[in-house]
């Protein structure tokens, strides 16, 4: 597939006086798990927020699913949205909530969320309140996942799980990712958790999008340097996205492949995601994004054009 | 754990229809059953409480009109104070006057408040039925299950209150009650079941601009008082031009909207006469039990001198086209109320 399943340009979202989501130009491809991460208030919510329809842009424009304007009937038939914390009617029965999702929706899988919910062992006759918080999550995806979405949203899934909930958590979300092709688009700020499930990233921080590429290109187009701390500041072949210093050693995280030339007395290595993210994270100014040039780094990416 | 496979995801369809409105109807039944059975209870009980106390005074008033065959009897006189004595605490209206709001409040604010207040909404707006279709498709069924059995409740209103407004009570010597006295006019007729519709819509609306259930339940309550109240007081008056007469027998059971005097065609005061004008013309009257002269030898010695007693009224034959016009404003209110909240929801940013 090569439509994209969000595509913005110019978005932005205020609140009052308060850009949430300010001139923010995306392309999301179809076929990823993509993580949407950055620092609390980030924008990741309402970004998830205007791509479900819950929410309508201040400025700028958004399609969801290769050209379906985001909210409209089209794209909601397309679109599973778990928000935050999994909103479910804690008065119903898990069967209740089948029925009500089913009624509420073209398709539904009926078959399907039974033998998932049996598989998790959660009862249909209890009540949604009554399960535990990793029962109500996958209870909340499950319902996601039976409505066979082609996108499915997920906003900080896994945030309020724990690890054995999560990783099961994560689990059906591949799975469903593997055997439907439902691309994914989650937000969280648990970095550890996205590197094993995420193949996409798009980094927000204060509003705006940071970093936006494939994983595989991301991690392929950036370096870890350790070198003299007294000699930091003269690497200049490749743009340089943070400098760490540490006594006599110094980090930097560069853009700059496996071919790059690495300077005398110099040791380059490859960089996990979190390290990635987590260098962007914290020098806000750089950027990182297909297309021209935007931000301080002078080389674009290898993201999908 | 076992991974269960997905079925191939269907064929895009090339129209593509909307989710039916009918699959609402359960959606809107399983999550509001109880609000509706309460109500239900609510008015069931009131309905046992009024049929009781109705079959009561319909006895007392039958025996009243059996023993006043001969309106100077004992008999009748006993008959008739047990009849009044049967005038309990529902007759003066005044509490079933919160009836209508008391089921409009508890069901139509929480409608939508409780869904903002618990972050439901998220689930509910991002469904394939759409959110607009979502609030419509709930808020229509719940207006007309609130308003039916206020409707009926309202009928078995107008059969308790029956022998008040019976013709021939005057004669009887039992006191006119006009069909408009406040507190009555809306727990009869079409008007009761508008007044909670009209309840429910504000509640509704209220529930989605507030977003909390309880803060939306007191300003449901705060703005019917108010409607009802400016209804009662200011607008109903104006629903048709009051009958204008100078005949000072308007007949008990008409709604005195305003009296004045006049002298040679023109206006001479309002209401009550100025006491220098009695000392002038009248001083020789009777006075009544206040040291005011009597209303009607007042009258008639103003007559005597060129003044006329002027006297503005709905009849009570208007009582029905004024239980129409009520209900209808009411009705169109609702509708705008419940059109506005639908409309909010379709273009508001969450």
């Amino acid at each position: 597939m090569s439509t994209n399943v969000i595509e913005t340009s110019g978005l932005g979202k205020r609140y009052g006086s308060t850009w949430a989501l300010r001139d923010c130009s995306l392309a999301i491809p179809a076929g990823h798990v993509t993580a949407l991460v950055g620092p609390n208030g980030a924008g990741k919510t309402t970004l998830l927020n205007l791509a479900a329809g819950l929410a309508s842009p201040s400025a700028g424009g958004m399609t969801v699913l290769g050209g379906r304007p985001a909210g409209s009937p089209a794209a909601l038939d397309g679109i599973a949205f778990v928000a935050q914390d999994t909103p479910l009617y804690k008065n119903l029965s898990v069967a209740d909530m089948l029925h009500l999702t089913r009624n509420l929706n073209r398709r539904f899988d009926q078959a399907y969320a039974r033998a998932r919910l049996a598989e998790l062992g959660i009862p249909l006759k209890r009540k949604a309140g009554r399960l535990s918080g990793g029962q109500q999550a996958q209870l909340a995806l499950t319902l996601a996942l039976a409505r066979r979405p082609q996108l499915l949203l997920l906003d900080e899934p896994v945030a309020m799980l724990d690890p054995v909930a999560r990783h099961d958590f994560m689990a059906t979300v591949l799975t469903a990712m593997a055997d439907d092709g439902v691309s994914v688009v989650l937000s969280s700020h648990v970095l550890a958790e996205l590197e094993r499930v995420a193949d996409y990233l798009v980094l927000v921080s204060r509003g705006r999008v940071q970093v936006a590429g494939e994983v595989e290109d991301l991690l392929a187009s950036h370096r870890m340097l350790t070198g003299p701390a007294a000699e930091a500041g003269n690497y200049a072949d490749r743009p340089v996205v943070r400098v760490q210093r540490a006594e006599a050693q110094a980090h930097l995280l560069v853009r700059a492949t496996a071919d790059d030339p690495v300077p005398p007395c110099w040791e380059a290595h490859g960089v996990h995601l979190e390290e990635l993210a987590l260098a962007y994270l914290r020098e806000p100014a750089a950027s990182a994004l297909p297309g021209p040039d935007r931000g301080r780094s002078t080389q674009p990416s290898q993201g999908p054009r | 754990m076992t991974t269960l496979t997905l079925p191939a995801p269907p064929e895009e369809d090339a129209s593509l229809r909307p989710v039916p409105w009918r699959r609402m109807a359960w959606v809107t039944w399983r999550q509001h059953r109880i609000a509706l059975a309460g109500v239900a209870v609510f008015v069931g009980a009131l309905a046992v409480c009024l049929w009781l106390a109705g079959l009561k005074t319909h006895h007392a008033y039958a025996a009243a009109v059996a023993a006043c065959q001969s309106v100077t009897s004992v008999a009748c006189g006993d008959r008739i104070t047990s009849f009044i004595g049967t005038n309990g605490f529902l007759a003066n209206g005044l509490i079933l006057q919160a009836v209508p709001v008391l089921i409009g409040a508890f069901v139509g604010a929480p409608a939508l408040a409780r869904e903002l207040e618990t972050g439901t909404y998220r689930y509910a707006w991002t469904q394939g039925f759409g959110r607009w279709r979502w609030t419509l498709a709930k808020l229509v069924p719940l207006a007309v299950a609130v308003a039916a059995p206020a409707g009926a409740l309202s009928v078995l209103l107008s059969w308790y209150y029956q022998p008040y407004f019976a013709p021939g009570n005057q004669a009887m010597g039992i006191s006119e009650v006009p069909p408009f006295a406040p507190g009555v006019f809306d727990l009869r007729g079409v008007g009761f079941a508008a007044w909670t519709l009209a309840a429910f819509a504000i509640g509704a609306l209220a529930g989605l601009l507030i977003r909390r259930v309880v803060p939306a339940i007191a300003a449901t309550l705060a703005v019917y008082a108010g409607l009802a109240f400016a209804a009662g007081g200011f607008l109903r008056q104006h629903y048709l031009a009051p009958l204008v007469t100078s005949n000072p027998n308007v007949p008990g059971s008409a709604w005195i909207i305003g009296q004045w005097w006049t002298k040679g065609g023109k206006f001479a005061f309002g209401s009550y006469p100025p006491d220098s004008l009695f000392s002038r013309f009248c001083p020789a009257l009777p006075s009544g039990p206040f040291g005011k002269p009597l209303q009607q030898t007042s009258i008639q010695c103003l007559s005597q001198h060129g003044y006329a007693q002027w006297t503005s009224y709905q009849p009570a034959s208007r009582f029905w086209p004024f239980q129409w016009i009520e209900g209808g404003w009411l009705l169109a209110l609702s509708a705008v109320l419940i059109a506005a909240t639908v409309w909010l929801v379709h273009r508001r940013a969450a």
